[in-house]
């Protein structure tokens, strides 16, 4: 594993000292690392380990238990596909097979080329518009399966320009 | 700075004479409120929005127009939607490229937009003002109290509302009072088991004084409910009153909402509302004067369902995996850091402020003689109208499903109603005269869960739905004991069996027994819960089971294995579109051409369709159908 570098080690420290008067930080510690970072690889819960008094086995526990937490890095974009009831029931399921099909990765994956993450979610709230998804923050309504490579494409372009 | 309960009276007053003269008019403007909910903010509000604000000024209309950002509307398949006082007229399904036309026609020359109003599914009749569509006459807002109508992002608004008239008189009563309130009120919990709040409360009250908690429960996991979001994101301060109210009645000094990380929006209000309430001196020493003093604190959840068990999320709250504990004790005992605390879910807390301020029997005046109040459904699925809908205890399903949601799209057949979500059952044509409430749902094997409501209709698999809910379980298993762990795996397996027809019925039996054990032996509710959705299912629609297993097919023509695409070679004019959509070169020319037709038309190699149905939906002469 690539050594740490010493300003990510500082501001891993920063984000620990934070939260220092708090009784039980390791939760918001670990999200603001996941927010910064967008993964939690080992040498990271190290660092905090040290910095916390935490041990490391119990900060792999956390990590490893909330999907929200990831020991790989994610790709640019992370597309993430409502499987909610209202979503399975307007055919969510047919549109995440579709993303996999096109990019060639199962949910949960990244693409070679770093550039996109499948992901399945269990209810963005966005029940009115089912089926939806959200990739980067940004919820699209309503997605039909023949929308699909188009959206792909979409970001693609993004990507070289 | 609010310092007392005189300065509060007097500023809610100024406040609600205030928006009341913003509402009609009185300063000779117009105001435009918009929906900001999660739902429309996705069909892109944000961006109507500063249209609307970018062509105000444009066109020199500021001192005519202003405009508003408020909660969510409720009937989100129809967002966004503007609404435009003092005339409240209601516009749709709104496009950055109408923003344009309704100030030229109705801000500039007072003429209604017609085409941006409501169009009743059933008269086709255009309805201009809110109230008199059909899906909001049956509704009670108590939970959803000023959602939609007033800025969330404003004290001052909700003052004009009656925010912390609640926690005022509250503060004026001896703890044990407001106790009684609650317990009066039949108030009992919404997110889930339904467990009277004031009897939690009493337990928290009744242990020695010393640090208590009171924690808000906004991991709202159950998918395809979001009354929590809606009511966080439109009318944060009345959880927080209801926060406060239930503190100073327990003797906690301090309070945690612990909110999903997936509702940006409503972690962001809620911390906004936070800030406004502390800069008012509504939260912090000494509130209103009184020797109360109260503070909230924020945790975002990281993506486990399991954390809406409230042992699992205090175990959260504290650093830890979120794995629930044994009980006892229970939180009101021992609870967050080991002290007294109450857990309550948003939309109970949402409740209690217009308990406090209106008195227990406004809201004992409501419900069943076991069920009191109102309840916020997330109506969605196959129904007309999706959103959210708050109706008095005892509504029928029928009520809920037609007379509000508007009946089923399509013309298609209603089949059941899944309620409680991946813990909860469905209800069928058999029970839309029931009234629901607690008591009811659980008689009829589901539950009323956090009040999601998925409508089905012929075209869904039931085995499938029980399929789907296995599989959530099973994700969202936390590990800890093995009956839910090893359990609904095992029932996943057997579930896929039937789907993929491989099963037998001597696996129907034993997933019936798998089940009955799964319930009885599980340390927490998830667990224990997990098989009704199957339980249900199978007492309901035990004939979909036997046409997977027995005639190897599937009713609804879900299911893949069990299904084909088929091409009716008398309707087909041989255009070849299907053929071109193909992902798997599955379609090819016969030598048929049908009478009338120039073109021979397409078949469909069955060992070649990987059934992604792209033929069927492109078809435009409607010759390909599933069987």
């Amino acid at each position: 594993m690539a050594q740490l570098s010493e300003a990510a080690v500082k501001r891993i420290n920063e984000i620990c000292d934070k939260y220092a008067s708090e009784k039980t930080p390791l939760m918001m510690i670990l999200s603001d690392i996941q927010k910064e970072y967008g993964y939690i690889p080992l040498d990271v819960q190290e660092i905090v380990s040290e910095r916390t008094g935490i041990s490391v086995a119990e900060i792999y526990g956390v990590v490893t238990f909330y999907s929200f937490f990831s020991l790989k890095p994610k790709g640019k974009f992370v597309i993430g596909c409502c499987l909610g009831t209202a979503c399975y029931v307007k055919g969510a399921q047919q549109v995440i097979d579709k993303f996999s099909e096109i990019l060639g990765i199962h949910p949960g994956e990244t693409t070679e080329d770093g550039l996109f993450t499948l992901d399945a979610l269990r209810c963005i709230g966005a029940c009115a518009i089912s089926p939806a998804i959200k990739i980067n923050g940004k919820v699209y309504p309503k997605v039909a399966v023949s929308a699909v490579p188009g959206i792909i494409e979409e970001y693609k372009k993004e990507a070289k320009a | 700075m609010i310092k007392n309960f005189e300065e509060l009276q007097n500023k809610c007053k100024e406040c609600s004479a205030c928006l009341d003269a913003k509402f009609a008019g009185a300063d000779g403007k117009r105001h435009i409120l918009i929906c900001g909910g999660t739902g429309c903010l996705s069909t892109n509000s944000a961006a109507i929005r500063e249209e609307f604000e970018r062509l105000i000024k444009e066109k020199g209309l500021s001192d005519k127009v202003e405009i508003n950002q408020v909660g969510c509307f409720g009937m989100c398949s129809q967002g966004p939607f503007v609404k435009i006082f003092p005339e409240e007229t209601l516009y749709r399904m709104l496009k950055v490229s109408d923003v344009d036309e309704i100030l030229e026609s109705d801000i500039k020359g007072g003429k209604v937009v017609e085409r941006l109003l409501y169009v009743d599914p059933v008269t086709k009749e255009k309805i201009r003002k809110q109230d008199d569509i059909p899906f909001y006459k049956k509704q009670v807002h108590i939970a959803l109290h000023a959602v939609g109508s007033i800025d969330p992002e404003n004290l001052e608004e909700a003052l004009a509302r009656g925010a912390f008239q609640g926690l005022a008189r509250a503060l004026k009563m001896e703890r044990q009072d407001v106790i009684n309130e609650v317990l009066n009120s039949g108030l009992r919990g919404r997110g889930g088991g339904g467990f009277p709040t004031g009897r939690k409360w009493q337990f928290a009250f009744a242990q020695p004084e010393g640090e208590k908690y009171v924690v808000c429960n906004g991991d709202e996991g159950d998918p395809g409910a979001f009354m929590d979001e809606a009511i966080l994101e439109g009318n944060p301060l009345a959880v927080i009153e209801g926060m406060m109210i239930a503190g100073y009645a327990i003797g906690a000094k301090n309070g945690y909402f612990y909110v999903r990380a997936e509702y940006p929006v409503a972690v962001a209000r809620l911390l906004n509302a936070i800030k406004m309430a502390e800069d008012a001196g509504l939260l912090g020493d000494n509130i209103l004067g009184s020797n109360f003093s109260f503070r909230c604190h924020l945790r975002l959840g990281a993506g486990a369902f399991v954390c809406g068990e409230e042992t699992a999320l205090l175990n959260s709250i504290q650093g830890q995996r979120g794995m629930p504990r044994p009980r006892p004790p229970f939180p009101a005992v021992k609870g967050l850091w080991d002290c007294p605390t109450i857990v309550n879910n948003v939309e109970t807390l949402a409740c209690v402020p217009y308990i406090l301020r209106e008195g227990f029997g406004e809201f004992a005046k409501y419900g069943t003689e076991r069920s009191k109040g109102t309840k916020v459904f997330a109506l969605a699925g196959k129904v007309n109208n999706v959103g959210l809908v708050e109706v008095p205890m005892g509504t029928t399903l029928r009520e809920l499903i037609y007379d509000i949601g508007g009946g089923i799209p399509n013309g298609k057949k209603f089949k059941a109603i899944q309620t409680g979500g991946p813990s909860g059952g469905c209800l069928t044509a058999e029970d839309l005269d029931a009234a629901i409430d607690y008591d009811n749902l659980v008689a009829k094997g589901s539950m009323m869960g956090s009040g999601g409501a998925i409508v089905m209709d012929e075209d869904n698999c039931m085995v499938d739905v029980a399929k789907f809910y296995m599989d959530f379980i099973c994700d969202e298993s936390c590990g800890k004991c093995s009956p839910c762990r090893i359990g609904t795996k095992r029932m996943l397996e057997m579930l896929t069996k039937i789907t993929d027809g491989t099963a037998t019925l001597e696996d129907l039996d034993k997933l019936n027994a798998l089940a009955e054990n799964i319930k009885a032996d599980s340390l927490c509710a998830l667990g224990q819960t997990a098989p009704n959705p199957i339980l249900s299912t199978l007492s309901h629609f035990k004939d979909e089971y036997m046409a997977h297993i027995l005639d190897k097919k599937c009713p609804a023509h879900v299911c893949k294995n069990l299904m084909q695409y088929k091409i009716d070679k008398e309707k087909c004019i041989g255009c070849g579109l299907c053929a071109k959509n193909c992902p798997a070169d599955a379609i090819h020319k016969t030598d048929y051409t049908a009478p009338g037709h120039k073109l021979p038309s397409m078949e469909i190699d069955p060992s070649k369709c990987v059934k992604c149905g792209a033929c069927m939906s492109g078809c435009k002469f409607g010759a390909i159908s599933k069987e």
